[in-house]
């Protein structure tokens, strides 16, 4: 008797928890994805009809010249070439920007978990303060670095600071990672005479595929959109692609081409949403395995 | 000179010395066992003659060269690790392999040399295969493959079968043992298992607390234990270490066992004790291995000393093969092992034969065996 008034009282609040929890699921989806929406509609409307019509309607005479114009023709400054070449801008600073950092923080990592020496868990908690620095708090003293080692207003530079920044993260990644990995097979390796590099490659690198997933998608995200040191540290032709969206939609003179602004905008974000797609789920499963690991 | 030589090899982590003045000798083609409680410095000590720890003190020679400054790779030696250490994202060939590929070995001989090994283990079939997709039991073999292929001076293994069920455990051990036989090289063997220790070795080393407690053959080491420590670690059941004093009755030194609801038990001190090595009113430990505690029909008809004592019976273990009955003496449980057939029922006051000859003594203040 007890048991059957215990039974369905639980049923019941299981069904209010289900809708309260499912309520706020998808309010929270909408608060998210309606700017995206509006994005993307508005991005294939003519401004004709982004004058007249509701926000949130869809475009009556859809057209991709917002698109084309983004890309190839929109004015920014005082050039007319569409965002085209910023977004080459970003794709070589990202590419060694992340490449770089990613293989420097495994070898860190490798090195943490490993080779320890004395001192390695205070080496490991400076990298780790790294992560710590407000981004604001070194503008000046890198903008000094940069310009007496020649490397200011350049990709290059970027790609420097990016590294240097991004080396905190990567090393952390790696380390967790590679505390879980066993260290008998280093010392089978060892025996096997193979060396410090050797083992790196052949042992270690093979099975950090999660990890190396993790770290790329989370430096590709941060470096491609970065904002601050693009616009302090670039300038004219050089700026990367989140600067050049900035100086777009910013743009005081003429008329305001909404649909070619969200064209844009959804260029700019397309890179990341892609890698959040391809591999994203391998994103959540790296992370934990790191964490609940290491 | 022995073929694998430690002397006074000492090993420091910070101000904790987790080995202490270690001298260990082993003659070529023996094999030694390193056996002792978990955290002993058993595994310490081995990978210290691996060359994958450094030493704080001491020195380390192989075939008459001080190994110390070496590193692993070239002191000629290969190892088989607890966890086997295969490495994941490669192919049993692969693994067995890879120590010559980092040699440099060419392709050819280097294919000939895993299909020979891989015949001495029938792992012939498994070579494609990746160490995900084999048993437990493939994966020692494989890790055994790898250091067999090496054809090294000295072999260490560090807990070999300790992941393995109890049944693949026991063929592993035979295994091992035959390989030994077979190949006649030099081994170097840790496992916290007296049983595979007993069973393997040519010379048993027991550690414990990183201190050595006695090194010597598995008889000597089982019949004659260095201390009580000894005593008790190595045999299963272990040995029956009892309190006693000596004392004289009816002129005749003895040793006095009280027992609780009971007589004493008198036995006479053991045939093979010195005259004098203990003084009357002395209080010592007797050791006494449950197999020489029987029913009197069992008993060494060859011992020159056979006491036959009434006791009450407590437990009856039946193991198959023979039956544990326990009774007590000294305020302990006194372990008796006893023919399968023994007829022998649980509060039955029944006759135990203890044969003396086997008897060890103990002094209880050093710890240290009498004599």
């Amino acid at each position: 008797m007890s048991g059957r008034v215990e039974t369905s009282m639980a049923g019941g609040s299981t069904v209010v928890t289900r809708v309260v929890i499912y309520g706020l699921l998808l309010f929270f989806a909408a608060v998210f994805l309606t700017p995206l929406f509006v994005m993307l509609i508005t991005s294939f409307k003519t401004l004709d009809e982004i004058r007249d019509g509701n926000m949130l309607s869809l475009p009556q005479n859809p057209t991709i010249a917002p698109w084309l114009s983004a890309w190839g023709t929109a004015c920014i400054g005082l050039t007319c070439g569409g965002i085209k070449g910023y977004f080459a801008n970003s794709i070589m600073m990202v590419v060694p920007a992340v490449a770089i950092s990613t293989l420097l923080g495994s070898v860190n990592g490798y090195v943490l978990t490993k080779w320890r020496f004395p001192g390695h868990k205070v080496i490991f908690a400076l990298m780790l303060f790294a992560c710590f620095i407000p981004f604001q708090a070194v503008l000046i003293p890198v903008a000094r670095v940069l310009g007496m080692v020649g490397l200011g207003n350049s990709i290059i530079g970027l790609i420097l600071v990016h590294v240097v920044y991004g080396l905190g993260f990567t090393t952390l990644f790696f380390r967790n990672y590679y505390e879980a990995f066993p260290t008998e097979l280093v010392r089978a390796a060892q025996i096997d005479g193979a060396g410090f590099f050797q083992i790196f490659r052949r042992i270690l690198l093979p099975a950090s595929g999660p990890i190396i997933i993790v770290t790329v998608i989370f430096q590709f995200t941060n470096i491609w959109n970065d904002f601050l040191f693009g616009s302090s540290f670039a300038s004219g032709d050089g700026v990367p692609m989140t600067v050049a969206l900035n100086n777009l939609v910013n743009t005081s003179t003429g008329v305001k081409e909404y649909n070619v602004d969200m064209a844009a905008a959804m260029i700019a974000a397309l890179p990341t949403l892609l890698v959040y797609v391809v591999a994203g789920r391998y994103f959540v499963r790296g992370l934990m395995a790191g964490a609940v690991k290491g | 000179m022995a073929f694998l030589e430690i002397k006074g090899l000492i090993k420091r982590f910070g101000k904790l010395e987790v080995l202490k003045d270690i001298d260990l000798d082993l003659e070529q083609g023996g094999f030694l066992v390193l056996v002792g409680p978990s955290g002993c410095g058993k595994s310490t000590l081995l990978s210290a003659i691996a060359g994958l720890d450094t030493i704080s003190a001491g020195e380390i020679w192989i075939d008459g060269e001080v190994v110390n400054d070496l590193r692993p790779s070239k002191r000629d030696i290969a190892m088989v690790f607890q966890s086997y250490a295969l490495y994941p994202n490669m192919t049993v060939g692969e693994n067995i392999a890879f120590g010559m590929e980092m040699r440099g070995v060419p392709k050819p001989e280097r294919d000939a040399a895993v299909q020979r090994v891989a015949a001495t283990l029938q792992i012939g079939h498994l070579l494609a295969r990746r160490p995900s997709q084999l048993s437990g039991g493939q994966r020692q073999r494989v890790a055994m493959g790898r250091a067999l292929v090496r054809d090294p001076r000295v072999f260490l293994f560090d807990e070999p079968l300790s992941n393995l069920d109890a049944k693949l455990r026991v063929d592993m051990r035979t295994e091992i043992k035959k390989l030994h036989q077979t190949t006649g090289k030099t081994i170097v063997y840790v496992t916290h298992d007296q049983i595979e220790a007993m069973t393997l070795a040519t010379k048993i080393a027991v550690l414990k607390d990183g201190a050595l407690q006695q090194v010597g053959t598995p008889a000597e080491v089982y019949n004659r234990p260095a201390n009580l420590f000894v005593a008790d670690f190595m045999g299963s059941p272990s040995m029956n270490l009892l309190a006693a004093e000596v004392v004289t009755r009816n002129g005749t030194p003895g040793l006095e066992l009280l027992r609780a609801n009971d007589d004493a038990i008198f036995l006479r001190l053991p045939p093979n004790l010195t005259q004098g090595a203990v003084q009357v009113g002395e209080k010592l430990i007797v050791g006494i291995r449950p197999e020489a505690i029987t029913d009197p029909d069992g008993a060494d008809r060859n011992s020159p000393l056979v006491e036959i004592v009434e006791a009450h019976v407590d437990v009856v273990e039946p193991a198959v093969s023979d039956t544990y009955v326990v009774t007590q003496a000294s305020g302990k449980e006194v372990i008796a092992r006893m023919r399968s057939d023994a007829d022998v029922q649980p509060g039955q006051r029944i006759p135990f034969a203890f044969d003396l000859n086997k008897a060890v003594l103990f002094n209880p203040d050093t710890r240290q065996r009498i004599v």
